[in-house]
């Protein structure tokens, strides 16, 4: 029951929005679709849909050819980031919707409506009209209308972005439970590398029309095979700046000397891109394998028991994620340190090589 | 212990708007409610006429046909356009280079002047030399609209058309680009057909556009004069003669200004209330 991608593009005009690109989803499994806007992930959605056509390549279900096969004939259901029910139905009706199209008897209606609503906590909503619900309870409403038929696919695109926090919270947990004993392939899209790691399963990082990386969320985090997907998948940004190896030395921004770590130990001496994780910097001395750097405060975030430090140094941005509050005056002066034993190297050609 | 500034500058601000105001509405208005209730021979001599005008005007058969005709023509008016507009909206562009091309074709109509719009149908319709009134006699159907009230009435039906279905067409178009592709997506997952999505997706979105559409057209319709009195003048006889056209006829063409003066206030009552009645239906959904 998997579905596989093959070789897929999608040209619009002179622009392309997904380069060649394939892609094996396995059957009962959670993905993820991660990127920033315009990366890609909700035309590859909907290629997937059959909303769209690929410009070339193909797509086979459960092995066989459903390129050219209308949306209709896909057995999908899809959850948009807007709150997208039917204006004048009542919640009861927009859960049977699906259902009615497809001509299913009356009382197994009710059964289904019935648990999905269940499911979703919608029960003393039935009766009640969209514009008469909170935007939590719509989105639940889509969702349940996503869940109510035995689709095999099962595409949300951003479903929560347009929730405030505390119910996108709420949804964000209640989710992967939702679709966990589903016979159904899952293909979540976000922005947020953050929810990727929440919902675990597989995760695709997503680059201008590309996918970068296709695999479990957590290798594709720790082990990601270039530059590009490291940055994708790093929220605060990730850190970047040239080094030079030499012996059991490094030398960053110009002129400055840091151990080499356990990393990077084993690398030919030359010259790298490095990158380190925000919550591999910090204003406190409390790593191993220490470098430290003087960097002017830009500005810094504390979110409660956390501090993002923006910092300036050697004309690119650093960024600090650390425990505790470090309320560091704007255009200060900080030394910050860094966990080197933590940090990614990357070749010439971005690759990760250590 | 209050300590808030006394600031009356404000009123100054406001001032200008509310001599437009009174100018261009109150005063008129209340000259015209002064009319309504009194008896003039002229040279400024005003006698108290009580209600004596309003009851004249409520019973003459005159304003009875009129109002009618008047009731008729924007019933005719508002059964065409809206379903028209409705559908040249649903068939035009939503992008590429002919959404601009259709835009500004479908607003020409909209930047006539009235009585341009009045003077243009005249000279088509004109049995002698008109282009329409050539190709409807050329078919074989007796046409003549100076003559026949049946081709009158078509005449102007056919002008309000060609003036104003641009308008809904316009309104209803602006309310269909602002649905969210994502409903159109979801409808199709739902393996919903082009009627459904337009019962159910694109009407219900449509309602307020709708109502405003029906509000403008129903208002305007019913106070046409400038194209009918260039067209017909009212005629044949008073086939055309809508409520606008007689009461200039009472107002400048009798002087009658008593009766004229109450007939414009009863007119500008029912159209109040009629609009206020189609909001309310209209809206009525709403809260249920």
């Amino acid at each position: 029951m998997s579905l596989e991608l093959q070789n897929i593009v999608k040209r619009v005009g002179a622009d392309t929005h997904i380069y060649e690109t394939s892609l094996k989803l396995e059957p009962r499994s959670f993905n993820v679709l991660l990127g920033t806007t315009l990366a890609g992930k909700t035309t590859l959605m909907q290629l997937i849909a059959g909303i769209q056509k690929p410009t070339s390549g193909k797509i086979f279900f459960k092995g066989r050819d459903v390129t050219g096969a209308a949306v209709q004939k896909r057995n999908v259901s899809m959850v948009y980031q807007q709150f997208i029910n039917y204006p004048n139905f009542n919640v009861y009706d927009n859960i049977a919707s699906p259902l009615r199209v497809a001509g299913m008897e009356a009382v197994e209606i009710e059964r289904r409506v019935g648990k999905a609503a269940e499911l979703l906590r919608l029960g003393p909503m039935l009766k009640r009209k969209p514009s008469e619900l909170s935007g939590g309870q719509q989105q639940r409403t889509a969702i349940a209308r996503a869940l109510v038929k035995d689709s095999d696919i099962i595409l949300l695109d951003e479903p929560l972005a347009n929730l405030d926090y505390k119910l996108r919270e709420e949804l964000r947990d209640e989710l992967p439970k939702l679709f966990a004993d589903r016979d159904a392939i899952v293909v979540y899209a976000t922005t947020e590398p953050n929810e990727a790691l929440l919902f675990g399963g597989n995760t695709a990082t997503m680059h201008e029309g590309h996918i970068t990386q296709f695999g479990p969320t957590s290798s594709t985090y720790r082990k990601p095979h270039d530059l590009l997907t490291a940055q994708v998948f790093s929220e605060p940004p990730m850190n970047t700046a040239k080094v030079e190896k030499r012996g059991n030395q490094l030398t960053i921004f110009g002129n400055q000397k840091w151990p080499i770590g356990q990393a990077g130990s084993k690398l030919p001496d030359g010259n790298y891109m490095i990158g380190v994780r925000p919550y591999n910097v910090s204003p406190n001395k409390d790593g191993k394998a220490l470098g430290s750097f003087d960097a002017e405060v830009l500005v810094t975030e504390i979110s409660g028991s956390e501090s993002v430090i923006h910092t300036r140094i050697d004309n690119s941005t650093w960024i600090s994620q650390s425990h505790g509050i470090h309320a560091l005056p704007l255009g200060s002066q900080a030394k910050l340190y860094v966990d080197i034993d933590q940090a990614m190297f990357f070749d010439a050609n971005n690759r990760l090589v250590s | 212990m209050s300590s808030k500034t006394q600031n009356n500058k404000a009123w100054w601000l406001v001032a200008p708007v509310f001599i437009m105001v009174a100018f261009n509405a109150l005063v008129p208005l209340m000259t015209v409610v002064n009319y309504s209730v009194q008896e003039t021979f002229g040279d400024n001599v005003f006698t108290w006429a009580g209600v004596h005008w309003f009851q004249d005007v409520l019973h003459s058969e005159r304003f009875h046909s009129a109002l009618l005709r008047q009731l008729l023509f924007s019933g005719i008016v508002l059964a065409i356009e809206i379903p028209l507009g409705l559908g040249v909206a649903l068939t035009m562009p939503r992008k590429g280079p002919w959404v601009s091309v259709c835009l500004v074709l479908m607003s020409l109509p909209l930047l006539i002047p009235w009585n341009v719009v009045g003077s243009m149908w005249n000279i088509m319709a004109l049995p002698d030399i008109g282009l329409l009134a050539k190709v409807i006699n050329g078919l074989g159907i007796d046409y003549n609209y100076t003559r026949q009230p049946v081709a009158a009435w078509f005449t102007i039906v056919l002008m309000d058309v060609w003036h104003w279905t641009s308008l809904v067409a316009l309104l209803c178009y602006a309310g269909l680009v602002s649905i969210p592709d994502a409903y159109y997506q979801a409808a199709k997952v739902d393996g919903a057909k082009t009627w459904a999505v337009f019962r159910f997706i694109q009407l219900p979105k449509l309602k307020h556009v709708l109502t405003i559409a029906v509000l403008l057209r129903f208002m305007d319709s019913f106070m046409i004069y400038t194209e009918v009195s260039v067209l017909t003048g009212g005629g044949p006889g008073s086939a055309t003669t809508f409520l606008s056209i007689d009461l200039v006829k009472i107002a400048l063409g009798q002087f009658d200004l008593g009766p004229a003066a109450a007939m414009s206030l009863i007119y500008f009552m029912i159209i109040l209330f009629l609009s206020w009645l189609f909001y309310t239906l209209m809206m009525k959904n709403e809260d249920a």
